[in-house]
This record gives C-alpha cells, sequence and structure tokens, in this order.
C-alpha cells in the first residue's frame, strides 16, 4: 500500500528559505510555549534558537515576529472543495488558497461532487489536477457507495491503491446498516478510514434546522437530534462487532457525545470530529432567517454546544474539522427552507474558536491548537511539529489582530461564511506547508518596526508575494 | 409603526391597537354607499401571491382600493416563477413601478423577511410558509376585541393542526401580547415540539375545552402535509372536531378559513351564532386597510410626504 505522505497531492512550489524571529512557539506536543526564532531552510526547520539569536538564511529574508505565535500548521479533515463538476462553488485551487489563508498545511476534500469520486479512474484525474492546482497538500476520500446513492458498494480497493485516506458518503448517510457492515467487512483489505454522516432520513424528513423552540417558533420543519445520534450509536456497535475503524463527522449534539464516549470507553476503534461553527453557534442565530446559518448537520442548542465543547477539551471528540462547505449566492439568496446548506469555514476556523473559546475561557489555547492538526494522525497522515528536521508546517498568527470577517472578501470562491460581519481575533498572517510559504497577508502589521538586523516586518516585504486574499 | 409588518413580532401591543384603532374608522367607510377614501390616491400596491388564496387576496385587493391606491395583482401559484433566485428578479422587475408597497404570500418562510432587503417599499407578509400571517392575527384580535371590549385574561384555545400553521404562530403571539391565556391543543404529531417557548400551553386532549372563552378551530392543511400525520381524518374528527356537542354555551368560535366542514367543525358549529367566522372575514378589509395606513401614511414623516 501507498505511504500517507504520498497520498497528499499539490502543486510544487519552492522550498522556503526563511528565518521567524522571536515569534512565541506553542506546539503543545513538542511541549514548546515561549519565544523563539525558528530558522527555516530548503523547507524544512533547519534550526529553533532563542530569540534574536539566529542569523538571516542567505538567500532568504528575515521576519520579525515578536508579539505573533507560531504554530503548527492546522489540518482540516473534512473539506467540500466542489472539484469536479461544481467548480462555480469553488476549485482546488480557491479552496487551496481558503485553507492556506486559514493557517492550514493539509486538508481532506470530500468525494460528493458532480460526478461522485466513486471510481479510481475519477480518483486519478482528481489527483492529477490536485499536482497543477493545490497550493497546500490535499488528501482525498472515495465515497463507500457507487454515486452515495447506498446500495453498491464502490471498488474500495481499487480506490484505495489509487491514493484514498478512506471512505465516506458526507452529505448523506449509509442508510443501511447491512451496506455499512460490508464497507466496514471490506476495510480489512483496502484500510482507510470510514468516515460517515450520521443522519436517520426518516427522522430528519425535510427538516432545515434544529427542531426546537427556535423552529416552533419559525414554523421550519426540524432536524431532530436523535436523528443523528441513533445513528452515532448504531454504527459505533456496528464498528465493535466488525472492529472496524470508523470516523464520526461532524457532530453536532449530545447525545452523540454520549454515545461516542460510550463506544471508546469499550474500546471500540472510533474517533469523532466537530466544527468551529457548532463548537461556537447555536439554532437561536437561525431566528435571523440568514441561509448562512443552514447547514447540515444543524446549528442545535447551548446544551449541544457545550457538550461538544467539553467533548473536544477531554479528548472524546478528537480533532476540529470546518466541513467547509463553499455555496454559491444564487444558492443562498433565497427562502431559507429553499437554500442550500453549508458554511465556508477555512478562512475563519481558528479565529472563530480563539475568539469564541478561548477569549471567552471556555477552552485554553494550547487545547485549541492541538485539536487544529489532530485531524492528520487519524487518517494516518503525519502531524505537523515545530521540531528541528520537520518539513515546515506552520502558521503565524497575530493573536491581538482584530478583523471583521469578510471585510477584505474571501480567499474561497464562495462568500456563505456564517461568521460573516463578525469582529473576531486572531488572524492568520503566514502560513507554510509542506516545506513552502504558501499564504502571506499583506499589510499586516500594525506599526513598523525598527529593528536593523536585517529583518523586515511583514507588512514591508509582503506587497506582490503570496496569494492574497481575492476580492 | 415599523417600516414593514413582516411578523407580529414588529409590533408592541400599542402597535397593535393604533391598527385596531384605525381599523375601527375604516370600518365605519366601509358601511358607507361610497367605501371609499383618497388616503393613498396615486400611489402603487403591488399583491404578490405565490400561494392560492380567496380572503386574503381579494381583501388585500379591496383594502387597497378603498384607500384609492393603484393595485397590481400578481398570482404564480406553482410556476416556475416559485424559485428563489426569480424572486429576487421579480421583485427587481416590480421595483420599477415604484411601488409604495409590496404586499406577499408565499409558501416559503422567511420569503417576506427577503423582498424587504431588496426593495424599498413597505413590505407586508400575508402569508410565509408556516412561519407567520400577522394581517390574520391583527383581523382576529380585532374581531374578538369588538365582541368583547378587551382581551386580557381571555382564555382562548387553539385547536388543531398547529404545526403546519402559520395562523396559530401569529395568533400565539397576538394574543399573548393583548393579554390573552393561549393553549393549543392537538394530536401531538401536529404540535411542534418547544411551541411552548411562545409563550402558550400545549396539551393533547380536548376534555378541558370548557375552559376556553374562546374556541379558535384551525383548518386541517393537508396541502402542506406530505406524510401522514394523523392515522386517518375520520379519527382525528372523532377526537378533535369541535361541534355544538363540544362547545360550552358563551364560548366564542373562530377559524381562518377555508374552513374543512366535517373534519375540524361541524356543519352545525359553522353556522351557530357562538361564530365568529364571517365577522373575521368582514373584518379583514378594513384592518387591512388600517395595515396598509399605517404603514405608509400612518407615521408623521411619511405622511408629510403623502401631502407633499
Amino acid at each position: 500500500m501507498t505511504h500517507a505522505t504520498q497520498r497528499l497531492f499539490q502543486r510544487q512550489r519552492p522550498d522556503a528559505e526563511l528565518l521567524i524571529r522571536s515569534a512565541h512557539v506553542l506546539d503543545p506536543r513538542a511541549d514548546l510555549d515561549e519565544p523563539h526564532d525558528i530558522l527555516i531552510r530548503a523547507g524544512r526547520i533547519a534550526e529553533l534558537g532563542a530569540p534574536d539569536s539566529l542569523p538571516a538564511p542567505q538567500d532568504g529574508e528575515a521576519l520579525d515576529a515578536s508579539g505573533k505565535h507560531a504554530f503548527p500548521a492546522f489540518v482540516d479533515p473534512h473539506v467540500h472543495l466542489r472539484t469536479p463538476g461544481q467548480e462555480y462553488k469553488e476549485d482546488l485551487d480557491t479552496g487551496t488558497a481558503a485553507a492556506a489563508a486559514g493557517g492550514f498545511c493539509a486538508v481532506i476534500a470530500m468525494p460528493n461532487t458532480s460526478p461522485v469520486v466513486d471510481e479510481a479512474a475519477i480518483f486519478g484525474s482528481l489527483v492529477d489536477r490536485a499536482r497543477r492546482e493545490a497550493r497546500v497538500p490535499v488528501g482525498f476520500l472515495a465515497s463507500i457507495t457507487r454515486n452515495l446513492a447506498g446500495d453498491e458498494l464502490t471498488e474500495m480497493a481499487d480506490l484505495a491503491d489509487a491514493g484514498a485516506l478512506g471512505f465516506t458518503d458526507d452529505g448523506k448517510a449509509v442508510v443501511s446498516a447491512g451496506m455499512l457492515r460490508k464497507a466496514l467487512q471490506y476495510q480489512r483489505l483496502c484500510g482507510g478510514v470510514v468516515a460517515l454522516h450520521e443522519e436517520d432520513p426518516a427522522l430528519s424528513g425535510e427538516g432545515v434546522m434544529h427542531e426546537g423552540a427556535v423552529s416552533a417558533r419559525l414554523g421550519l420543519a426540524g432536524i431532530p437530534s436523535v436523528s443523528e445520534s441513533t445513528m452515532v450509536a448504531r454504527d459505533a456497535a456496528l464498528a465493535g462487532y466488525e472492529d472496524a475503524r470508523v470516523h464520526f463527522q461532524h457532530l453536532s449534539c449530545v447525545e452523540s457525545v454520549e454515545a461516542l464516549a460510550a463506544a471508546k470507553a469499550v474500546g471500540v476503534r472510533v474517533s469523532g470530529e466537530a466544527s468551529p461553527h457548532h463548537l461556537t453557534l447555536t439554532d437561536d442565530v437561525v431566528r435571523t432567517l440568514d441561509s448562512r446559518f443552514k447547514m447540515n448537520p444543524p446549528l442545535r442548542t447551548e446544551i449541544d454546544r457545550r457538550a461538544l465543547v467539553e467533548g473536544l477539551r477531554s479528548g472524546v471528540i478528537d480533532c476540529i474539522a470546518t466541513d467547509h462547505a463553499p455555496h454559491a449566492r444564487h444558492e443562498k439568496e433565497v427562502p431559507f427552507e429553499q437554500a442550500a446548506m453549508g458554511t465556508t469555514g477555512l478562512e475563519t476556523a481558528f479565529a472563530a474558536l480563539f475568539t469564541e473559546l478561548v477569549m471567552s475561557g471556555e477552552l485554553g489555547l494550547a487545547t485549541v491548537v492541538q485539536r487544529m492538526s489532530a485531524g492528520a494522525a487519524l487518517y494516518g497522515l503525519p502531524t505537523p511539529r515545530i521540531a528541528v528536521g520537520e518539513m515546515a508546517n506552520l502558521c503565524l498568527v497575530d493573536l491581538d489582530a482584530r478583523f471583521e470577517v469578510g471585510e477584505d472578501g474571501y480567499a474561497s470562491r464562495s462568500t456563505n461564511c456564517c461568521f460573516h460581519g463578525r469582529a473576531l481575533h486572531g488572524r492568520v498572517l503566514l502560513t507554510l506547508a509542506g516545506g513552502a510559504v504558501v499564504f502571506r497577508r499583506p499589510m499586516l502589521v500594525d506599526q513598523p518596526t525598527t529593528r536593523s538586523s536585517g529583518a523586515a516586518a511583514l507588512h514591508s516585504t509582503a506587497s506582490g508575494r503570496g496569494p492574497g486574499p481575492q476580492a | 409603526m415599523p417600516r414593514h409588518l413582516i411578523s407580529i413580532d414588529d409590533l408592541d401591543r400599542e402597535g397593535i391597537e393604533r391598527i385596531l384603532d384605525r381599523a375601527e374608522s375604516f370600518a365605519e367607510v366601509s358601511g358607507r354607499e361610497i367605501k371609499k377614501v383618497p388616503a393613498l390616491r396615486g400611489r402603487t400596491i403591488v399583491n404578490l401571491f405565490y400561494e392560492a388564496s380567496t380572503r386574503t387576496s381579494s381583501s388585500f385587493d379591496l383594502a387597497a382600493k378603498r384607500l384609492s391606491a393603484d393595485v397590481v395583482s400578481i398570482r404564480s401559484v406553482g410556476s416556475s416563477v416559485d424559485k428563489g433566485e426569480s424572486l429576487k428578479d421579480t421583485i427587481h422587475t416590480l421595483s420599477a413601478y415604484d411601488p409604495a408597497a409590496i404586499v406577499i404570500r408565499s409558501p416559503h418562510v422567511g420569503a417576506a423577511q427577503l423582498v424587504a432587503g431588496w426593495t424599498s417599499a413597505a413590505v407586508i407578509n400575508a402569508g410565509d410558509g408556516k412561519h407567520e400571517h400577522p394581517t390574520q392575527a391583527l383581523l382576529d384580535v380585532f374581531t374578538l376585541r369588538r365582541r368583547l371590549g378587551r382581551l386580557d385574561g381571555t382564555k382562548i384555545w387553539i385547536v388543531g393542526d398547529v404545526l403546519h400553521s402559520r395562523v396559530a404562530r401569529s395568533n400565539i403571539l397576538a394574543f399573548t401580547r393583548m393579554g390573552a391565556h393561549v393553549t393549543v391543543c392537538g394530536p401531538p404529531t401536529l404540535i411542534p415540539r418547544g411551541i411552548e417557548a411562545l409563550g402558550c400551553e400545549a396539551t393533547p386532549t380536548i376534555e378541558r375545552l370548557h375552559e376556553a372563552d374562546v374556541v379558535y378551530v384551525l383548518r386541517m392543511q393537508h396541502e402542506r402535509m406530505h406524510e401522514s400525520f394523523v392515522p386517518s381524518l375520520r379519527e382525528y374528527a372523532a377526537r378533535y372536531q369541535v361541534g355544538t356537542g363540544r362547545l360550552s354555551p358563551g364560548q366564542l368560535l373562530m377559524h381562518p378559513g377555508p374552513v374543512n366542514r366535517g373534519v375540524e367543525l361541524s356543519a352545525d358549529a359553522i353556522d351557530s351564532p357562538q361564530a365568529l367566522i364571517g365577522e373575521q372575514v368582514k373584518a379583514g378589509v378594513a384592518v387591512r386597510m388600517a395595515v396598509l395606513y399605517e404603514l405608509l401614511v400612518g407615521s408623521p414623516m411619511l405622511a408629510a410626504v403623502a401631502v407633499g
């Protein structure tokens, strides 16, 4: 079988030669939490030194990052890049530009495209495009069932050989327990994670938001929590029975967290993810009928939100995933019931979590940073680390920078961000992915620095470099 | 006054009373031989109905005409126009006529609110999906106020298919805002989870119906049901139909129409002297005149523009 790192695809970029001076390095896995110089040579972390101790590389530049934080770059195990077939919403270039702007060094794309990624030939052409277009490394999942129809397995072994990191029918549940069981059995042959969107369509029906007091008030059909949690419980039982490796996608309610915890407690190989919007918002915002708040699973109650935050803190929920789901304007500028489900999330994930959870004291910064890249290991990918010898996968963040979401437009092709217009703190200034600078925010630093040792303030050298956000 | 009337939540008690007081004076106009006043002369009102309607559309039509407005009525029931993007296009097209108000009925929650964001006209919600129908609630309060004087302390039971009813939602809000106590009653499959958050009680049994001063029966909304919510209409009628046998003396009976005779109401109840159904229809024109007037002329600033 192919090695995991060979299952990430991106276009060639020059290796970084760079000194990041005096950044506050926070890498919870490496137990690093103090200012350092980071010297990057040929795309790798060559040296970590005391602040202002390292010389700039000969053919590179030096950035003054004092007062800024350097984190291991983030890994998003759940994005929709809409390629092939829905490039009017997003493509590999714009989607990975959004990822880079959000501090991500790798993303995993879902197969519910048009056509669905359910054959090795489609998978292969997608990989070719990623090698030409992707700004950050992208991994791909293939579908569990052909055309997401739920009644025939894909050629999972062939897809795994072609490079699939795993399998999902995301956007839909695998409704038939018998069908899912076959996929879990087949996993013994082909490996890869089976990732599940959990929803019982008989319970969610025509629902467009969480079922509760707000849906009662608005007259909108509701999606009850048990639509998700009963399926989590069912599939955890199947995973246990088949000793399969199952990942639960975008968990949204307290009952699902409890079901996941129960399965983990008895040793079932299950994991779970939660999205920044479910961790920070509740169905109360849907009272505005703003279709940016329409997503599946829906925003739920404060009790659910708190359970997700606690699950993330305790580790029952393993990682953060944005479920970045771009949609064109015309698909969202319609009455709520008709609007497409989904919100973009790559560009705002860290800032939303930092502002709403860290600044409010609900979660520690180290926990958020750790969970932002914990999705990598779940899919067998290397976890970004800030350590000598490692590939440069890191991001530089200004925690003090306050910005209004969308004020400078988005790198994503779509604008359906549920945090649009919100004032957030914590701006990503620079992202290195796979050893290359993939994002650099123009006009970054409030005041020019007067450092004389050859270090350029970020803002002074930024113009015209790297992929800035497009209008 | 708010600029638009999208939801009963746009009005406080004072705002509701102001519209009802205005409606009293327009009800007097409707009693004259020449039922017309020049209040909106030269102004254009668009009635945009994306859903079947008899009462609401005809009474908005009449209300605008009795205020001397120019009226454009557009119906596109079930047509392909009923798509979001073309709703926006339609509003842009209609905006070329520079309407003072757009009255919209849509099968979709939030349609009126969206339209309000796309036009400079005042927008009146004539029903948006299962969300709200504020002018129905206002005419119901008007009808009850005329009969009872005030609603404070009145016990009102709303019986039937609450799940699919925008009338129920607007009326719970309006009745409670006017001081009434509201109980909703119906099969558990047709009472939305969390409805108590609107400020009412909910019960699946009709046994305590005698406690009500007013019995407001909802239409069984077959057209909004894409699945079976009750085992049979026969059983539903046996359990929840309001007939003269279930009504106590002195209780008032209301229904937003159109009635499914023999389903939620028995024929004898419809024709009983306790029924206010005819008065509700009659109130529709006066109340909608009042809403148009208050939104377009009522505020002092707009009144100056209207006179100028």
